[in-house]
């Protein structure tokens, strides 16, 4: 069977962070009530004009230094023009002729090695409106109209659905690294579009290509490459894929296909040109670089650090590292002083399942690095039990209340006069078994150990009790 | 009394004397805007309710001015003269109309205008053909067709305009007033409906060169909602208005004065450059040197072809935010192109239609290089070759159109599209974003003529003070239009 290989290029979408939109004075916040962060620029009202957000093309500038661009040395925006019932001013205000960075790469981790992914493009844009459909009628939110957008364009040199997800999900990484965009999928914050063909062992284009837009979630990415993937091959190994053409597809949520779209949008010419009414911003190298100190440690350093520094696995650093807070909430950790083995182990272990449990973030989770702290304190200077520590743990996200208040509850009794008393008194109770453990009945010894918990409700120290236990049965 | 031929200064006084009220003059200024509207039909609407203003120091206090219909007006229904806009009340004022606002300005109207400001005849507003008080069988000239005739008449001392190629500048000379657009940026675009953004300056339409400075230096200044304004805190176009200026050198153009460039040159033509010359030794006499340059007559040539390439693209994209959805009529029809296309099919005009075929051919993607790139590179030569004048000059003085006026009955049905330089070449004046002003240079068979003058950007100052002197050479300042019979 002829090799093929697969070929991806993908278009990813971000809505970037900001008080107001990136033409206009009206708030950039997600809302639930439709059409309440609007102004006469986003509607299109006759006589407004657009005016740059400074913060939208700092990010942008930022984004692009962190994806190795060449930085264009001034901003300057074109109008793609076109009729859309989501588009009032019949165009979108974006960047053509001179985006803000171009021929930049960017290395991904995957399996504990890393890959290249080269990006051709990244520009600053406005979004769309966004429209509902209805039986019977179409609404239209404009909330979303004017919405800061960077896009993202990747050459076509990803070569699997796994690559894809890696890329994004490591891009969502720096977008919320650098605080540039919460990177949101439920919230749609991130969209796709997704190139896919096929080439040769020779390296050739043997299938066509096919655009997917707008697919809405890293899941639906990896299984819209999967499916198309497939069907390319099946298509080829049939009859050279004679049924395949250039196409714009949307991928299908419910029957996981991908579905041609009737008409061709490669066909529309948007007749690109320079907006007039926004002079070109220069770009100095003064300003790159004071942009540049402003960037934070990036989430593939920070996993080196920790692997490096911190003696964690590889997994644990790349557990750690999928999310911005999660990996701030351990640095808090270690920042208090707790072992960075012991907080990596809590937190990828205990704290991220009680998350995934509860579906809130860990900003929003009661036990903050301080009171973790105190639990995992107490476990060092033997004060708990591991176990004891997972049911306080559990006891002080339930009641909302400091691990202390249950600490003392369970503090171990680990003073050895005090057990050696109550052992002594326990085995004077117990004649009879101690003569039948003498007499080799050893098994009898956990009998014993139990009498202890028993008369302490727990609270003794399992190994100092075993070591008076053993000495004053065979005494 | 007819106060409304005074100049603002005058009125000024007379209200702060307390010889005459703000009221006095709405009133008055209101009769006069339904006699006009009879004879010439200049105004999309009256404003029949309009509020007298307390006088403070500020010269508009009080007084009555108008609107062109292409600014956005809170609660008045501005349409930019077109059907697309039928019913549209906007909900904020353009920043002009703030400023004049707060300078408790009263507008008693909104003058009527070519379509969304495309075209120079004063025949394609949505009420129907605009006629020049001065005789009523001939046209403005336009766009700002209703501003020219209403101050030409008397109707008040200003009117705001608007203009894209020479739509304040030609009906003013038209019109027999004088006619200013500042700097590009000088004024805030914001709430102006848009034609070619790149070309599109707001200004005002005058009686004398001392109310346009008095206008402009109200409503000129940085605006955050218009990217291109910038700071003309500095500039007070009234300070420099009377300074000496026997040492300034002025220039006209060779290949546009010469009545040897044109053959066969009409009787009008030959009156309007001999006066235009005769004022230019008017001037000289004064002291002031004046020279005859030449420059590229194949550039000169191609000024047209440019303006309608630039003009047409930008006014293409510009325009497409007008579906009927939001604003405006809404179209019929079963989904929402069709509702679409249904509402600008019966809004626009055959002209802007024509107009909109150009623009979107010539960015069409296989089109652009060869048209709208070039355009581009040409406006640009053309610029650079009136900012290299600029480097030896301060002004370049050069008649306004081939003549006077032209009759309605020949150009019922078109574009202006004569092809003689004298009638495009205000149009350099926003390739370059220049400053430039006509004002009447004299008369030919009873109609006013003018002359314009064009500095380099940001010297408005400057232009104003020269014009001011050449205004004051001539009889012409003041003048209301004396209807001929």
């Amino acid at each position: 069977m002829e090799e093929l290989k697969l070929v991806i290029g993908l278009e990813m979408h971000c809505e970037l962070k900001s008080n107001s939109k990136v033409f206009s004075p009206a708030k950039n916040s997600y809302s639930d009530i439709a059409n309440t962060n609007v102004s006469p620029v986003d509607m299109a009202f006759p006589g407004t004009l657009p005016v740059l957000n400074k913060k939208c093309v700092y990010n942008a500038i930022k984004m692009a230094s962190i994806l190795n661009c060449t930085i264009a040395d001034e901003m300057l925006f074109d109008r793609k023009n076109y009729y859309y019932p989501d588009l009032p001013k019949g165009y979108q205000i974006t960047q053509c002729t001179k985006p803000v960075g171009i021929n930049g790469y960017i290395d991904i981790p995957l399996n504990d090695t890393t890959f290249r992914v080269e990006i051709s493009d990244i520009h600053l844009e406005e979004d769309s409106a966004s429209l509902d459909h209805f039986s019977n009628m179409s609404t239209i939110d404009y909330n979303r109209a004017g919405v800061p957008l960077l896009e993202c364009v990747t050459t076509p040199c990803l070569h699997s659905a796994e690559e894809a997800v890696a890329f994004l999900e490591y891009m969502r990484n720096i977008y919320q690294y650098t605080g540039i965009s919460d990177a949101d999928t439920k919230k749609g914050q991130i969209r796709c579009d997704v190139n896919v063909n096929l080439k040769n062992i020779e390296g050739k284009y043997v299938t066509p290509r096919v655009e997917m837009k707008n697919v809405n979630s890293f899941s639906n990415v990896y299984n819209a490459i999967k499916y198309e993937e497939e069907r390319q091959k099946k298509a080829y190994l049939k009859d050279g894929g004679k049924e395949l053409i250039q196409e714009t597809r949307r991928y299908d949520e419910d029957t996981n296909t991908t579905i041609g779209m009737r008409h061709k949008e490669d066909a529309i010419d948007y007749k690109y040109f320079i907006e007039p009414n926004i002079p070109p911003y220069p770009i100095t190298k003064e300003l790159i670089n004071s942009l540049k100190e402003e960037i934070p440690v990036l989430p593939l350093e920070r996993k080196s650090d920790y692997i490096n520094n911190y003696n964690l696995s590889s997994y644990d650093a790349e557990v750690l590292i999928k999310n911005k807070d999660v990996s701030d909430y351990f640095n808090e950790c270690i920042n208090l002083g707790i072992d960075s083995k012991l907080a990596a182990n809590w937190v990828t272990v205990n704290i991220l399942s009680e998350l995934n449990k509860s579906n809130i973030s860990i900003k929003e989770f009661y036990i903050t690095p301080k009171l973790l702290k105190i639990i995992i304190d107490n476990i060092v200077n033997n004060t708990i039990s591991s176990k004891q520590a997972k049911e306080i743990f559990n006891k002080s996200l339930l009641e909302k209340k400091s691990p202390l208040e249950f600490i003392n509850n369970y503090k171990q009794i680990s003073n050895k006069e005090e057990l050696t008393n109550i052992i002594k008194n326990i085995i004077s109770n117990n004649r009879e078994q101690k003569e039948l453990y003498l007499n080799g009945r050893s098994n009898l010894f956990d009998y014993f150990v139990g009498q202890v918990m028993k008369e302490t409700k727990g609270k003794a120290n399992p190994t100092i009790t075993k070591e008076i236990l053993l000495e004053e049965l065979n005494k | 009394m007819n106060y409304m031929d005074l100049s603002i200064e005058e009125l000024h006084d007379l209200l702060k004397n307390n010889k005459v009220t703000s009221k006095d003059l709405i009133k008055e200024s209101l009769i006069k805007s339904h006699e006009l509207q009879d004879k010439c039909n200049a105004f999309a609407l009256i404003l029949d309710d309009a509020k007298e203003t307390p006088i403070t120091d500020n010269y508009l206090s009080g007084i009555p001015y108008g609107i062109k219909d292409n600014y956005s007006t809170k609660d008045i229904e501005s349409t930019g003269s077109s059907n697309t806009l039928k019913g549209y009340v906007p909900f904020f004022d353009a920043t002009v109309i703030e400023k004049l606002n707060d300078a408790g300005a009263v507008a008693t109207n909104k003058t009527a205008m070519d379509e969304f400001g495309m075209g120079g005849t004063g025949t394609t507003a949505n009420t129907g053909i605009i006629r020049n008080p001065w005789d009523l069988k001939r046209m403005c000239a336009g766009s700002s067709s209703g501003s020219a005739a209403a101050v030409a008449y008397g109707v008040y001392p200003y009117a705001l305009g608007s203009d894209t190629g020479d739509s304040i500048r030609k009906p003013a000379a038209y019109c027999g007033i004088v006619g200013y657009k500042p700097t590009y940026g000088m004024i805030s675009r914001y709430g102006l409906f848009p034609f070619a953004s790149s070309l599109d300056h707001c200004g005002v339409l005058t009686r004398n060169v001392r109310d346009a400075a008095i206008v402009v230096n109200n409503i000129k200044g940085l605006d955050n909602k218009d990217m291109t304004t910038w700071d003309s805190s500095k500039i007070d176009l009234l300070s420099h208005i009377n300074d000496d200026i026997t040492n300034k050198k002025l220039c006209y153009i060779k290949e546009i004065v010469d009545i040897n460039n044109y053959s066969n040159p009409s009787k009008e033509l030959k009156s309007h450059l001999k006066n235009f010359m005769d004022k230019i030794e008017l001037i000289k006499s004064k002291g002031i040197t004046i020279d005859e340059v030449s420059v590229d007559k194949q550039l000169l040539d191609a000024v047209a072809s440019v303006y309608v390439i630039i003009s047409c693209a930008e006014a293409t994209s510009n325009m497409s935010n007008l579906t009927g959805i939001i604003y405006g009529p809404r179209g019929e029809g079963s989904n929402i192109y069709e509702m679409m296309k249904d509402h600008r099919t019966k809004g626009f005009s055959p002209l802007i239609k024509r107009r909109f075929v150009i623009g979107s051919y010539v960015l069409q993607r296989e089109n652009q290089e060869r048209y709208f790139n070039n355009a581009k590179r040409v406006r640009r030569l053309i610029v650079n070759i009136w900012k290299d004048l600029f480097k030896k000059y301060d002004a370049v003085i050069l008649p306004v159109g081939s003549g006077p006026a032209k009759y309605l009955d020949d150009s019922l049905n078109t574009l202006n599209e004569s092809s003689t330089i004298l009638e495009e070449h205000l149009q350099i004046g926003n390739f370059g974003g220049f400053p430039s002003i006509t004002i009447p240079d004299g008369f030919i068979d009873d109609l006013p003529v003018g002359l314009n003058i064009t500095s380099n950007t940001y010297e408005d100052e400057k232009l104003i003070n020269i014009a001011n002197y050449i205004e004051n050479l001539m009889p012409y300042k003041n003048q209301i239009a004396k209807e001929k019979k």
